[in-house]
Formats: structure tokens, sequence, C-alpha cells
């Protein structure tokens, strides 16, 4: 295992009375390291807390912000729940997907943005409202993201999806 | 009218991020009272007798869930819940960056009430920016000995463990969120037993939310009379509800519990102009709705309960005249579908199906059989899961096909959305 993710381990496993405790946020790590949750964070989790890797993908693949697969640079997550529907997230969505070119879950051929449509992100007073790398934007018109567009392409953020 | 603030006050004029301005407002000093003077007894019967009803949905007495815990030496855990993702509701993720020690005094001190041995604070994982925050003012109540070895002096210790979410509504039911800790799938637990027997690890748990723990440092400085006495007797205290939707100032207003929903649309704003009222959801995406005719209803546990929906959590979803009801419920059909843990079959195949005839009925391809069965499935998929999430399909939709019958007809007699503003809407 790499140094520094031998490092976070221990100090995970010592926040908890039992080592699984530890996996989710050791994944969180890798993720934040590679992109997403590749082979080698798998195992290296399940020597960590002393699972199987079979265990460890069962685990990994129920949290929807950890990824089992790489993702772009950039990862806009659309709430598409109640009450963003009511204020234009229908809209929205259908903006930026025309703009990127893609789908749900899809990665612009360059690498650069993953769209996805999420559920509530508990921002309905400044709907519709996304996160881009988990930072918020609220009351995102189509013409403000064609602006936020602009700014993150010009951007490079540390990780997609960022720890603390 | 305004009402008076108390776990919103300073939120929006005051950085009470700054633990000198907290203290300054009379932060902390709870805590102090009953480190030095109150048995942890003698906090769990202020609490009890102010009668605080659980903030996070299922409104269950907070007094009384304490003390459920047996007296039998093992260690006890406090777990809050931040995992907050109940659609319509923003209250959580505010007090936990906008007011982060007033929470830690809320947990430290119900932590010294129950005796825990450790506290865990679940943030959900999308809060990236809250735990940011909360992590920061965590380190500086350590510094200045609110939390951690011999708190204030005294003989209690207690330390708070960050834990957070990876993506998963279901971790906000609470033996899910503990199956979460524990570092595995976020599948909830068979009751009994109840996490007060065998929580977290399989020790005697509590498991409470952010907003009922912010209530406690302030019932324990006023005092459960003071407490008690607003509202109605059997849901008292003031509660934040979360305005959003076709309302023109949306946000989040603490209000006295038991004034009336049209109130409360009138202290946010009230409608956009030349709009009508169609429906509101009160109590978040898992509640029915209540409808024009029930402005005078109560919002409050017993007032919502006696209208069969429910106060929840208070995300309170406006919904006006240029609403698609059928839209409205696919929209919520479709947020159990994603998140349904798939344990229960009912919930699992049931939440899909319900999402797939709602899909077909607003894309203009519904038939009649397809309503008549909306208006049955409730009896196979409601009280047959292991937790409330698969109760929470139907009653929404539910509601609005009883109130709105025509509306789904005419989907199907016009093969296409008949309330115009969102026709021709694609649906993924």
């Amino acid at each position: 295992m790499r140094a520094d993710r031998e490092r976070r381990g221990r100090e995970l496993l010592a926040k908890y009375p039992r080592a699984q405790s530890a996996l989710v946020p050791f994944l969180q790590f890798c993720q934040q390291q590679d992109g997403y949750v590749t082979r080698e964070a798998i195992e290296d989790a399940a020597g960590l807390v002393g699972i199987t890797p079979g265990q460890v993908e069962s685990i990994a693949s129920f949290y929807s912000l950890l990824f089992q697969h790489p993702v772009g640079t950039h990862v806009i997550q659309v709430c598409r729940t109640l009450s963003c529907m009511l204020r234009g997230s229908d809209e929205l969505q259908r903006h930026i997907k025309a703009r990127l070119g893609v789908g749900q879950m899809e990665t612009t051929p360059d690498g650069m943005f993953t769209y996805e449509e999420v559920e509530c992100l508990a921002a309905c007073d400044r709907a519709p409202c996304l996160q881009h790398n988990l930072e918020y934007e609220y009351d995102v018109t189509p013409a403000k993201f064609d602006e936020l567009l602009e700014r993150w392409r010009a951007s490079k953020p540390a990780a997609p999806l960022a720890a603390e | 009218m305004p009402y008076e603030p108390v776990i919103t006050k300073g939120i929006g004029q005051l950085d009470l991020t700054d633990v000198d301005v907290y203290r300054s407002e009379g932060g902390f000093e709870a805590l102090e009272r009953a480190l030095t003077a109150m048995t942890p007894e003698h906090v769990v019967n202020e609490i009890s007798a102010s009668n605080l009803r659980g903030r996070g949905g299922a409104g269950f007495p907070t007094g009384r869930k304490w003390g459920f815990l047996p007296k039998d030496g093992r260690p006890r855990y406090l777990v809050c819940n931040c995992d907050e993702a109940e659609p319509g509701t923003f209250k959580d993720r505010m007090l936990l960056s906008a007011t982060p020690f007033q929470l830690i005094e809320g947990m430290v001190l119900s932590a010294y009430a129950i005796n825990a041995a450790k506290i865990f604070l679940y943030i959900r994982g999308e809060f990236l920016d809250g735990s940011r925050v909360f992590r920061r003012s965590l380190a500086t109540a350590y510094e200045r000995g609110f939390v951690g070895q011999r708190i204030l002096g005294s003989h209690y210790s207690v330390d708070i463990a960050i834990h957070r979410g990876a993506g998963a509504y279901i971790c906000g039911e609470e033996t899910a969120m503990l199956e979460s800790i524990e570092g595995k799938r976020g599948e909830p637990r068979l009751k009994p037993p109840f996490p007060a027997i065998a929580g977290l690890y399989g020790m005697p748990t509590v498991v409470n939310n952010v907003e009922t723990l912010c209530y406690v440092p302030h019932i324990i400085n006023r005092g459960a009379t003071w407490f008690a006495s607003i509202g109605p007797q059997r849901s008292p205290g003031p509660k934040i509800m979360s305005v959003s939707g076709h309302i023109q100032r949306p946000g989040n207003y603490e209000v006295p519990l038991g004034i009336s929903a049209g109130e409360l649309i009138e202290l946010a704003g009230g409608l956009f102009p030349n709009r009508t009222l169609k429906a509101i959801q009160p109590g978040g995406g898992s509640s029915a709705a209540i409808f024009p005719e029930d402005l005078d209803t109560g919002i409050d546990f017993d007032s919502l309960a006696a209208k069969k929906t429910m106060l929840g959590s208070g995300g309170f979803v406006v919904m006006d005249d240029t609403t698609c009801m059928v839209r409205a419920a696919l929209t919520l059909a479709r947020f159990f579908e994603t998140e349904s843990c798939g344990q229960c079959t009912p919930c699992r195949e049931g939440g899909q199906w319900v999402a797939r005839l709602m899909r077909r009925l607003e894309a203009g391809e519904g038939s009649a059989p397809d309503i008549r069965v909306l208006e049955t499935i409730n009896q196979t998929i409601t009280g047959t899961n292991l937790c409330p999430l698969g109760d929470s399909i139907m009653p929404f939709l539910g509601s609005v096909l009883r109130r709105y019958p025509q509306e789904f007809a005419d989907h199907v007699a016009a093969a296409r959305c008949p309330v115009g503003a969102n026709a021709g809407v694609a649906v993924a």
C-alpha cells in the first residue's frame, strides 16, 4: 500500500471501535487521489479492515458518491427532485445535456465533464441547484450555467469529488 | 407576524461560527450549568417535561427515547443524524454550517444526559462545505474545553467523531445509519431490538436529529415549562419549517408549532401574483399532500396526523395551479424508486412499478387500468417493509390521485399532459 494511504488507514482505524467503520472513509480518501474507487483501492481497503475485496465492492457499490468507474475532472450533479422541478430543473437539465452532449452518468469525450441527475440536495430555497465537485451553485438558470461552464473550463479542481 | 427565533437566532446577522460570538449570545451557558449543577437524570427529566418531540421526521418524544437505555453498564453511544435528504428539507444543513457550536453544545449536553461514551455525528456526504465548517468549529471547541477530556473542568469526558456519508438517502433511517457507521451497506435492521438496547456496535444507542439536539441547550437554559408553553400541548415548541416551491420568499422559518398552513405561506411571502394554490406537501417527500381547503390546518404533529399526513421533517413544498400533479407525483415516485435500498420486495419492486406506471401516464401512454393499479397498490406496498421508506412511496401519490382524479384521467384521455406548463416534458 502507498505510504500516505497506509498512514490514513491507520488514523481511521484508531478513530473507531471496529475496523470496518474505517472502510468508507478510507475509500473516500482513495477516490480523492485517483478520481474513482480503483481495483487497487478495493484491495487496499479489504486488507485494511479485514474483509474480502468482493465484500468491499458490495459495500462501495451501495453509495452513490463512491464511483466505480472513472469520472470527469468536473462532476456536475443537478437536483431533479420536487422543489427544483417546480423551479425549472427540467429545463436546466435539458440545457446542460444539450450543451455537453451527454446523458445521465456520462462523461464528455475529452474527459472534462461528467453529468448526473441526483436527488434532493437540501438547498430547495435556492432552486434549481446543482453541485460541482460537491460545491453548491444556487438559482441556476441556463444562462447562469453557461457562465459557470466557462469558469469551470478555466479552472483546475484538485479532485473530482473532494474529500475534506 | 414575527415569531421569536430560538435555534435560528442570529443566523444571517451574526457570525455564529466564531466561538466568541456564540458565547456572547449565551452559548455554552446551558452546558456549564448542566455540568456543574445538574445530574444527568435531572437533564433527562427536564427534556421529558418539555415534551420535545424529535425534529427529524418521526416525532418521537426525546426524553422517552433517552429513558429506554438499559442501565447495564455497557458503553452507550449518541449518534447525531445530519444525513438530511428528505425532499424539501434544508434546515439541518443550515444549522450545521451556520451555528455549529450550538450543535456541539446540544450534542455534548445530551451525551452527558445519557452518559454516552462517544458521540458520532453522521454528516451527509454531499455536505462538503458544512462538514468543513463543522470540523473547524469542533477543533476550536476542543481547544476551549467544551468537548474532550474533563469538559469545562467537570468529571465528564466525551469525544465527537465525524462520520461522513457517501450518498444514500436511506442512511437517514436510524438503523441504516448505524449499519453505515459500522462500514456496511446502509440497509435498515429488523426491529426489535431497538437501538436503545442494541444499537451501534451492539451497544445501547440513541439517534437524535440535528434540530432536536439544537433545542436541548435552550430547554435547559429557559426551562421545560417555557418550551412546553409554546404551541399545542402535545406537540409543543418552535420548529423550523423549510418552505420551498411556488412561493415568493422560500427559506427556513422557525415558527411555533400550531400555526396554520395559511399563516406559514403568508410568512414566506405568499404565492406568486395571479396564481392559486393547488397542493402543499407539508412534511417532506414522504408526506401526503394537503390542499387549498386545508389552509386552516395546524402545522404540528397531531393536527397534520388528523389530516392523514404528517409534520415529518418540516419540508413544506408549495405547488400552485401551474403544477401538473402527475408530474409532481412522478418526481417523487422516481425518488423512492432510486433510493430504495432493495432489501424488501414490496419497496424495491413496488417502487419500480409505481415509477414505471407514472412515467407511462406522464408520457401520455397510460391506460385506465394503470390508474386502478395506482389506486390499489397501496395495500401491498405500505406496512410490508422493514423501514418507513416503503411506506413513503404512496402517501403523496395517493393523496393527489384522490383529490385530482380528473387530472390523471385526462392524461390517459388526451394521451399527453393536459396541464400545459409541463406538457411534453421528457422524463428519463
